[in-house]
């Protein structure tokens, strides 16, 4: 009986060593050489694997940034400036800052402004739905509303609001990560420069219709007047196929736009003060009656020459 | 292989084909078929008569549209579909029913066929004959084969296996001959070659009335064939599959295995075409619904408004909840009623709120039921798994993209999966990455070839 417990230990004591052995050898034989500073860039990496700089996940942006000879065209919109600046310090390559950007809904269309015209009951995905038709509202651009960039989501920054039926963004939660831009069937979602503490100006609706047909659609659309365009003093805004634009690097924030707007479409969010629209059309008049009178007085100024 | 048996509910099948009274205004859409959208050939203003030509095709795969009545161009102009998609339609302000010069507009029979086939296929050509079955694949690129594939048989689909719709069996008992007569076009185009007419077991009087037809006028090689009920017996590859006993390929042509198949409607298109001069104007539209009081096989003016004929058979009734352009298989949910009607429209379904609420999605209980519906041997399970994990490299594998959106599996799941409105988004992915990698092939040859140019 001990001999039999004797025997066994020891059979498989050297039957672990030899194995423990073959594995040594074949570990040493076929070992994979791999840059330690792969581990390093993954390990401050935020580790959401959710692809926003372009790559399937975390680890293949760790190896993409070991090989590549310098940080411009990676970047991690999640980490941001922080996490790029640790990687950066590990793999010894200058730091490539960027403006920090959140996701942007460009549709202002709520359920008063926008009233239904049918009835959509089939299934419940905006990508479903606009391969059947142009939607449950006179507006072909608009929302869908079936929230397919709420599941888009990662960071649970986005939701559908019950009242407006359009999604919110939560802008502490949002990295910019692009995720729901990819998912929305009406490209509606912009990622635009979070702007000076958290202000910035956007058009919220790409309605390409003529003003006429948009304005039907939807009280609130952008009727691609031009107003907005006409009344920037610093060249940021431009009225593209009836819609206007406002280039978020032109744009100084004075909020003349939105307080021209004719139907509300431009929206500036995080202002620490209210929109007071009289003044600033107050403002606006005083300048243009100031550049009308300039002009008449050099236009007599060239006469009298 | 699968397919499903749902009630045929052919409730209006005792109803003759009526014509509407022209509308007031009609709107022509220029893009009623598969392919480009045709060009428009008239001018705001223009006094256009019926049958006259208003747009031309837009490219080899196109069709002539004529104008459906008589009367002013109002405007060319952006207007929604049933979809509510912005296109192109010619609107015209009816004045009088005067017909354009050449037109036979008598009912005389002419059943001598002409002796050249390429004589044929032209007339069908400028008769803007579509295929009315539901696709509306330009007839005359159907019946013109790519070089080394050769027609072995015409099919004439007088199926018509979505419930409800009777406007194709109608046009077989009342419009026989004629169909008959263009069965026999279709055969000289392709070359006499042999000619079934597929009729299905649950329309009898067709039956009965066609093979009296074919012995009356004596036309030789034109059989009629009598199919079992099953949805989708008519679809293009199921039917050549009863037929002919062959299976078309994926992503292969029906000519592949020689046979060209052509819908009743279709053919007597194409009898008005060749033999009348008269292209298509009108299509017959089948009103129906349980809710719907006036069932209705309507004989409709191409362009007609929606709302029109609704109001027309005494409007909406009240308890009707979904209105759908085709049957309730395939067809579209109405979007716009202000949608004009195309030469495709085949029906206008009237459905319940009852008939037509989805029952909550539960799980997968893994019967296979679908995959025995399936009528073209797919996994439906798989694909709607495949499809809702965005993986289109897999879906691409599992043949997605041989998906003919019958939704037999959908009607046949009893846990009320979506599974066709998921098939479908996997198969658009996957049918853009065919064309992207077909394009890229393309240019890559051309690259290759002006390299080679540029070398010599």
């Amino acid at each position: 009986m001990v001999n039999i417990i004797i025997w066994t230990i020891a059979v498989v004591t050297v039957l672990g060593l030899v194995l423990a052995l073959v594995l040594y050898l074949v570990a040493q034989k076929f070992k994979v050489q791999e840059d330690p500073r792969i581990d390093e860039v993954e390990k401050v990496m935020p580790g959401a694997n959710c692809g926003g700089c372009g790559f399937a996940g975390c680890r293949a942006f760790a190896e993409a940034a070991v090989k590549a000879p310098n940080l411009d065209n990676n970047y991690c919109p999640v980490g941001g400036n922080d996490t790029m600046a640790k990687v950066a310090a590990i793999l010894g390559y200058e730091v490539t800052e960027k403006a920090p950007m959140v996701a942007v809904v460009r549709c202002n269309g709520n359920c008063e402004a926008r009233p239904k015209v049918n009835q959509y009951d089939g299934y419940p995905s905006c990508y479903v739905k606009s391969l059947l038709y142009t939607g449950d509202t006179g507006c072909s651009f608009g929302c869908l509303g079936c929230g397919d960039c709420v599941n888009a989501c990662q960071f649970g920054a986005l939701s559908m609001d019950p009242v407006t039926g359009l999604p919110v963004v939560d802008q502490e939660k949002c990295t910019a990560c692009g995720a729901c831009v990819k998912a929305c069937p009406k490209r509606i979602i912009e990622l635009r420069p979070k702007g000076p503490r958290g202000m910035r100006m956007y058009v919220s609706c790409i309605n390409k219709d003529k003003g006429p047909v948009a304005k039907k659609a939807c009280a609130s659309a952008c009727i691609g007047c031009g107003i907005c365009a006409k009344t920037c003093t610093h060249e940021a805004i431009t009225v593209e196929a009836n819609v206007a634009y406002i280039d978020p690097a032109k744009c100084k924030l004075c909020r003349e736009c939105e307080a021209m707007c004719p139907t509300g479409a431009i929206h500036g969010v995080n202002f620490p003060k209210p929109l007071d629209k009289e003044a600033i059309k107050e403002r606006i008049k005083v300048r243009q009656q100031k550049a009308k009178e300039a002009a008449e007085a050099a236009k007599k100024e060239a006469a009298n020459e | 292989m699968g397919g499903v048996h749902p009630h045929d509910n052919k409730i209006s099948r005792e109803c003759a084909i009526t014509p509407l009274p022209i509308a007031p205004t009609v709107y022509i859409g220029v893009s009623q078929h598969i392919g480009a959208p045709s060009v428009p050939c008239v001018a705001v203003g223009d006094k256009v008569k019926v049958g006259q030509v208003i747009a031309q095709p837009g490219g080899f795969v196109g069709a002539f549209i004529h104008s459906s009545v008589s009367g002013t161009v109002k405007s060319i102009a952006p207007r929604a579909d049933l979809a509510g998609r912005a296109t192109t339609h010619i609107e015209i302000a009816v004045e009088g029913d005067e017909w354009a010069e050449g037109i036979d507009t008598s009912d005389t029979l002419v059943t001598t066929i002409p002796d050249d086939p390429k004589a044929i296929i032209e007339k069908i050509k400028l008769g803007g004959v579509v295929g009315l079955g539901g696709a509306t694949f330009p007839t005359h690129v159907k019946l013109s084969p790519p070089p080394g594939s050769k027609c072995e048989r015409v099919i004439i689909n007088g199926c018509e296996c979505e419930p409800y719709l009777t406007s194709d069996f109608r046009t077989l008992l009342e419009k026989g001959e004629q169909v008959v007569v263009g069965a026999a076009l279709l055969k000289k185009a392709m070359g006499d070659v042999p000619c079934t007419i597929a009729i299905e077991e649950n329309k009898p009087e067709a039956i009965a009335h066609i093979q009296e037809v074919i012995a009356k006028l004596g036309y030789s090689g034109i059989d009629v064939m009598v199919m079992k009920m099953m949805y989708p017996q008519g679809g293009e590859k199921q039917l050549i599959d009863a037929v002919m006993h062959r299976q078309v390929g994926s992503g292969a042509l029906p000519i592949s295995v020689g046979a060209v198949v052509q819908n009743v409607a279709t053919a007597l298109a194409v009898y008005d075409a060749v033999q009348k001069n008269k292209p298509i104007i009108d299509n017959s539209v089948t009103v129906t619904g349980q809710c719907f009081p006036k069932q209705a096989n309507l004989l409709v003016r191409v362009g007609t408004p929606l709302r029109y004929i609704i109001d027309y058979l005494g409007g909406i009734p009240a308890d009707a909840a979904k209105i759908i352009s085709g049957g309730p298989m395939m067809g579209r949910a109405v979007a716009n009623l202000d949608a004009a009607t195309v030469k495709g429209t085949g029906a206008l379904l009237f459905l319940t709120e009852k008939q037509t609420k989805r029952a909550p999605e539960t799980n997968c209980i893994r019967c296979g039921k679908c995959a025995d519906a399936c009528p073209m041997g797919l996994e439906p399970f798989l694909l709607n798994k495949l499809s809702k994990a965005a993986d289109w490299d897999a879906c691409e594998a599992n043949a997605a993209q041989d998906c003919i959106e019958c939704g037999c599996c959908l009607y046949s799941c009893p846990a009320h999966i979506p599974l066709l409105d998921n098939i479908r988004v996997g198969k658009g992915f996957v049918l853009s990455a065919i064309r992207a990698r077909a394009a890229a092939a393309k240019a890559a040859a051309e690259a290759a070839k002006a390299a080679e140019a540029e070398k010599k």
